[in-house]
């Protein structure tokens, strides 16, 4: 079974570049998962142990707030990776709620399975690492640019 | 030149927003526009404000304007009501280089009152749709509520022809589209950027960070075309306040390449 | 060709210009300086007079040999009256009115070669483009000017190292230069045009100039040519300034600057104006006017939400760098002719060719 995975991890925008000796190694790690349209793929709070994928469908990183009802800050769809907190640490929870807006076909990998790996290869660690820290800067500047709400009225 | 035309009759009005309104204006006779080119339109006893034209440039007998209440101007023209005459003078400034884009993909990256601007644009690429490989519109907003044109978005997004992906800074329980910035829908399209040519209208801030995004995948310099914004007055090159380091933007813009633009832009208080 | 004409043939020149129906315009002693104002003959320029100028340092002083033209540049220049302070361009009432000029067409009297180049500036900017501007052009239409070569040059000058001066090379109908020591008081005339031929012909004391007479006055303009007070670094300026739009010399020129505007309200080739709607009580009657304006001003730069150039430092950077080099991108020409005005009015005696050679000895 994971010997099928490799193929959608090589083929992830997420692994591009990444030596294919690796595969097997991060296939160990992974399964195939799907989530049907206003399912939640994960909870805020909730323990952060995998991170996804996502092949197919769009995802809604959601925050509720009372009287406001839910605000979606980012949505996520194919191509894109939801979930960096399995590899930071001290921060193993959900930020967000993970509203599926489509539904989602995803590889979804084990947090734990692959920081033992990591732990074992520092060289594979340090490819995640570089591949989360883009992942993380990109976010942020993202992030930054919504603030600065450049649409709104001036003044 | 300075208001010795004959005005012309706002034939109707149509709410697009909260805060934003497209006049259709009907000139004294037929009248031909250039993508990307503007009008200034005179509010009676008020004052006069470069106005972009944001329909069909093959409709020359009423011609639309999209307006986003800003100031007293602006307040007084989205508040006229049809049948009035309003004092029209254009259409001035330079255009979208469609002929540059022939050949290639033609990317265009709207956000917020960018839209209306780009439009004629994408009317006129659609019109001669075989001259252009992909046609991508790019276009963001700060919430679901903000966007404009939304059911010609959705007409738009019908066609095969067309890709057309839409996001908001901020989404609600309703929206079900993307929520992002715009620079990182650039990531998200399939095109060629050697041979692509983009044109871009926003705030300076999302221009900035948009470009990178696109110079990054490739795009070259001399490709990639903003319309900016300074204070305007005369539209004729005479007064002096539409001054973006050596160009004239009533004159020498709005639309201006990258390449021109590259020292100035990230300049503060330029 | 090259004539001599005395005080008296001077009065017949002017006479001979209003004969022809110019209106005469010329320089005049007021509010404690040399000023533009109209004239009707010699006895109204300011004859024995000068003046001392320096940064922030304008003061009349007596002279004694009685010269007409014996100052250099007064606060104003011939765009008080091409480019006016504040005009109408259009009223409703009646119908698509404007301020025009009906009235007769101006003669400049004693106009200097920096103030030809500023005018040859000015004419670029309201005629060159695509949309000439009409209340100019009426005012410029037919304009005659009699220009003077300057006899001295003030502190706060630098039109040689600009090419601007101190000898007019072009634009002028009449070109004179006062000659005040042997020989008597005389001016020598050159002229530039046919039209100022013709004026030469209708003035009886006329005379070709000898030799004598005008060898005299070519050592004059080389005598002030080499009495220019400043100058600006032979160095090419739009390099310069392009390169250096973050220098800190801009942080120490705004720590003076009081963004009062003085110096685009001196400047003979500001052209900034600020067009504003204003209608009667009643909602009636609508006119639209417009004043000069100075990108020192806040409201210069707004656009909805704010102004783009809100510190001293951003205004004054935009003013000297469109002057001496986005103006040439603009319009083709610097837009400092080397007058000196920015400097004398200045009222913190910012100078601009002292800056320009500060951001050069530090690049």
């Amino acid at each position: 079974m994971p010997q099928t995975l490799e193929p959608l991890l090589r083929g992830h925008a997420f692994f591009a570049g990444l030596d294919p000796e690796y595969l097997p190694l991060i296939a160990g790690c992974a399964k195939n998962t799907v989530f049907p349209a206003g399912r939640f793929a994960f909870r805020e709070g909730d323990p952060a142990d995998m991170f996804l994928l996502i092949r197919d469908g769009m995802l809604a990183l959601e925050v509720a707030a009372p009287g406001r009802g839910p605000i979606t800050v980012q949505t996520l769809t194919v191509g894109d990776v939801a979930g960096f907190s399995w590899l930071i640490e001290r921060h193993h929870r959900w930020q967000f709620d993970g509203r599926v807006i489509e539904r989602i076909r995803a590889v979804e990998l084990d947090g734990a399975c692959l920081r033992g790996k990591c732990a074992a290869d520092p060289e594979l660690g340090y490819e995640l690492m570089r591949r989360f820290a883009v992942l993380a800067t990109d976010r942020l500047q993202a992030t930054r640019l919504q603030l600065l709400d450049v649409y709104g009225h001036v003044g | 030149m300075w208001a010795d035309t004959e005005p012309w009759r706002l034939a109707a009005a149509r709410r697009e927003s909260a805060d934003t309104v497209t006049l259709g204006l009907e000139p004294p006779a037929p009248f031909v526009f250039d993508p990307g080119q503007f009008n200034m339109l005179y509010a009676a006893g008020i004052g006069e404000v470069p106005i972009s034209i944001s329909g069909d440039p093959g409709q020359r007998t009423r011609i639309l304007h999209t307006i986003r209440d800003v100031g007293a101007v602006t307040h007084a023209l989205c508040a006229t009501p049809p049948g009035t005459e309003i004092g029209v003078r254009g259409p001035y400034g330079s255009h979208w280089p469609l002929h540059t884009a022939e050949g290639g993909d033609l990317i265009i990256v709207a956000g917020g009152i960018g839209l209306p601007p780009l439009r004629p644009a994408i009317y006129q690429a659609l019109r001669h749709r075989d001259r252009y490989q992909r046609l991508v519109l790019l276009y963001g907003a700060r919430t679901p509520r903000d966007l404009l044109f939304t059911g010609e978005l959705a007409r738009w997004r019908g066609r095969f022809d067309l890709t057309v992906e839409v996001t908001v800074d901020v989404g609600d329980r309703d929206w079900r589209g993307n929520v992002g910035v715009v620079p990182d829908l650039i990531g998200r399209v399939t095109f060629e950027p050697g041979t692509a040519t983009a044109f871009m209208v926003g705030p300076e801030i999302m221009m900035r960070f948009t470009v990178r995004a696109l110079l990054e995948r490739g795009v070259p310099e001399d490709r990639v075309f903003l319309s900016m914004e300074r204070n305007m007055q005369c539209a004729a090159a005479l007064c002096g306040h539409c001054q973006l380091g050596p160009f004239l933007l009533c004159r020498d813009g709005p639309v201006l390449s990258y390449r021109q633009l590259a020292r100035w832009i990230s300049l503060r208080e330029i | 060709m090259r004539y001599v004409l005395d005080l008296g043939g001077l009065g017949q020149l002017l006479a001979a210009l209003r004969q022809r129906g110019f209106r005469l315009i010329g320089p005049v002693v007021a509010d404690g300086a040399i000023c533009y104002g109209e004239i009707t003959s010699a006895a109204d320029l300011p004859a024995g007079w000068t003046d001392e100028q320096d940064g922030g340092t304008y003061r009349l002083k007596r002279r004694d040999d009685g010269a007409l033209f014996g100052y250099n540049v007064g606060p104003q220049s011939p765009k008080k009256y091409l480019f006016p302070a504040s005009a109408t361009l259009w009223r409703s009432h009646p119908p698509g009115t404007a301020d025009t000029d009906d009235e007769k067409p101006f003669a400049f009297i004693g106009v200097r070669s920096c103030e030809l180049h500023a005018i040859a500036v000015q004419d670029r900017v309201f005629l060159g483009g695509q949309h000439p501007d009409p209340l100019y052009a009426a005012r410029r239409d037919g304009a005659f000017i009699v220009a003077v070569n300057c006899g001295q040059a003030a502190r706060t000058c630098f039109c040689v190292s600009m090419s601007a001066g101190p000898k007019a090379d072009a634009g002028f109908d009449l070109a004179l230069t006062e000659l005040t020591g042997e020989g008597g008081h005389r001016f020598l005339a050159e002229t530039g045009t046919p039209r100022g031929e013709e004026v030469i012909a209708d003035t009886p004391g006329a005379q070709p100039a000898s030799p004598r007479d005008a060898t005299a006055a070519d050592q004059i303009i080389e005598r002030t040519a080499a009495q220019m007070g400043r100058a600006m670094p032979a160095v090419d300026l739009r390099d310069l300034l392009y390169g250096n739009l973050e220098h800190p010399r801009w942080d120490d020129v705004a720590a003076r600057c009081l963004t009062c505007g003085n110096c685009t309200m001196a400047c003979p080739t500001c052209f900034c104006f600020s067009v504003e709607d204003v209608t009667d009580l009643a909602g009636r009657a609508a006119e639209r006017n417009r004043s000069w304006d100075s990108c020192f001003t806040l409201d210069h730069s707004y656009i909805h939400g704010g102004p783009v150039r809100t510190s001293a430092r951003s205004r004054y950077r935009q003013w000297m760098t469109h002057k001496l080099a986005t103006w040439t991108g603009q319009f083709g020409t610097s837009g400092c002719v080397g007058c000196g005005r920015c400097i004398t009015w200045c009222p913190a005696g910012i100078d601009i060719t002292e800056e320009v050679a500060a951001i050069a000895a530090d690049t």
